[in-house]
């Protein structure tokens, strides 16, 4: 069945998303409005500015309406830090999905941007990685599942139906993240309609 | 293996900045009411457009104390501008961590005859264009961004629009022309021919094109949205206007909604007087920054 895959078109790299969500042989639509959440099936967080984007989503009720949601998550470098409980240089985290501590920019400025191979949990092939200014994952509470680490660093994470990951698969040509998580949603799906 | 600088960390960054407004700021109070308001990143330098215009005499790259506080009170990138051709204002604010330069016209050029090279640093860069000619030389040069050129410190959107309109009209001619008529179109263009295959091949430019250059209003800065730009730059608009905290917001959510008129009128309503503009036409050949870089 066709899913429909929201993703957060408040500011960042949103089409890129939608791409692959399309590659994947799904419906890609974009969300500027909280009413428009009742018509998809899970929710891509895309990268961007963390800081931009909670602000946009402070000001048109997503903070409230997400932290509310049962949707599916997935949240990429900036949609990362949206979902994570925690943040090291913030009180209070934005969504609370994932029980994790995040730290921001953290591989250091944009000089230090890189690109990686990475072997991910769950996933067959070499993952390729472009990070941004990117967060990490400082730690995780229980039920956290670990998929990836570079240099010491935890970089991919996933509870139940919620995934963060610190990169930028959406740079990348690669559909498998989006696969990965058009699975989780069709499971929860299939699940919620039982 | 880590590589970092890649053409696709530098591209991708821009990437992330989509649908956003990065604002000129001269120290780190401005920086913060800009990051509050919600801009994507910070573009420090020591005047902004119609301040240089009114000051004339040589515009230089930032002093590094105004780089330096404006990256430590914020925690969005910070851009920097160099001039045209300057090696070594450049390298200094690689050096100092900016985000990404802006090798611009709004500054007093260096060099009047060649740009940097912009492939040799790890540094992402963006560069202003007016059309598909100065666009393909740029992303030739390395560069990761582009923006309009516009007309600076004017509070005039025309030159904006004739830009973007250009820029977009070329790329859509390039994407339908037979591949026999490429190199003729590369010729005719000053463009390098590699850059006009790969935007045939996309059929739109391989790089983020923002708006810049005397976007004044909310309106303006969804205006530029509306015509296709990936985001918006604003100069002197935010912080010579009347209410700099709520106008920055406001260009903010407008370039988010840029659609969306009624919230775009409700927003300008609660606005006090933008900044004062100049007509383009009172400007002589010698005043446009537009006419610098080659």
């Amino acid at each position: 069945m066709v899913m429909n895959v929201g993703i957060l078109a408040l500011q960042g790299a949103v089409r890129e998303h939608a791409d692959l969500v399309e590659a994947c042989g799904h419906e890609a639509v974009p969300i500027k409005r909280v009413e428009e959440l009742k018509y998809i099936d899970g929710l891509i967080l895309p990268g961007g500015e963390s800081t931009t984007m909670r602000r946009l989503m402070d000001r048109y009720g997503f903070t409230e309406a997400l932290r509310r949601s049962s949707l599916p998550m997935f949240g990429t470098c900036a949609g990362l830090i949206l979902l994570a409980a925690d943040v090291t240089d913030r009180s209070g985290g934005h969504l609370g999905k994932l029980d994790i501590t995040v730290a921001r920019n953290s591989f250091g400025r944009q000089v230090d941007s890189f690109e990686a191979q990475l072997d991910v949990k769950g996933i067959d092939e070499k993952a390729e990685a472009v990070f941004i200014r990117a967060p990490h994952i400082v730690s995780v509470g229980s039920g956290v599942d670990i998929l990836s680490e570079t240099g010491g660093k935890i970089v991919a994470v996933r509870s139940e139906h919620h995934l963060g990951i610190s990169f930028h698969p959406e740079l990348t040509d690669s559909t498998v993240f989006h696969q990965y998580f058009i699975d989780m949603v069709e499971s929860h799906a299939a699940e919620t309609t039982r | 293996m880590q590589q970092t600088g890649t053409e696709r960390v530098k591209r991708g960054m821009a990437e992330m900045q989509k649908g956003g407004v990065i604002m000129d700021v001269v120290n780190a109070e401005q920086a913060k009411i800009a990051e509050a308001a919600g801009a994507v990143a910070v573009m420090a330098l020591e005047r902004v457009p119609s301040d240089i215009r009114a000051a004339g005499g040589v515009a230089r790259a930032c002093d590094p104390r105004i780089v330096e506080e404006v990256v430590d009170a914020v925690s969005i990138p910070v851009m920097a501008k160099c001039r045209i051709g300057h090696i070594t204002e450049a390298r200094v604010l690689e050096s100092l961590g900016v985000d990404y330069i802006d090798e611009s016209e709004v500054l007093t050029p260096a060099d009047e005859v060649f740009h940097l090279k912009k492939d040799d640093y790890t540094v992402p860069f963006v560069c202003g264009c007016r059309n598909i000619g100065e666009a393909a030389r740029r992303i030739g040069e390395g560069a990761s961004m582009l923006r309009t050129k516009g007309e600076p410190g004017t509070g005039n959107i025309v030159e904006a629009v004739r830009h973007m309109r250009m820029v977009n009209q070329e790329v859509r001619q390039i994407s339908v022309m037979s591949d026999d008529e490429l190199m003729t179109e590369a010729k005719n263009q000053g463009a390098p021919y590699d850059v006009l295959r790969e935007i045939k091949k996309l059929g739109k430019l391989p790089v983020v094109n923002f708006a810049a250059g005397g976007v004044a209003t909310p309106q303006d800065a969804a205006l530029m949205m509306e015509l296709g730009a990936d985001g918006v730059f604003v100069g002197s608009g935010v912080f010579k206007s009347e209410n700099p905290e709520k106008f920055a917001k406001a260009i903010v959510e407008a370039t988010t909604h840029y659609q969306d008129y009624e919230l775009i009128g409700r927003l300008a309503k609660e606005l006090g007087s933008a900044m004062a503009g100049i007509d383009i036409s009172q400007l002589s050949l010698e005043d446009r920054m537009q006419e610098r870089g080659w």
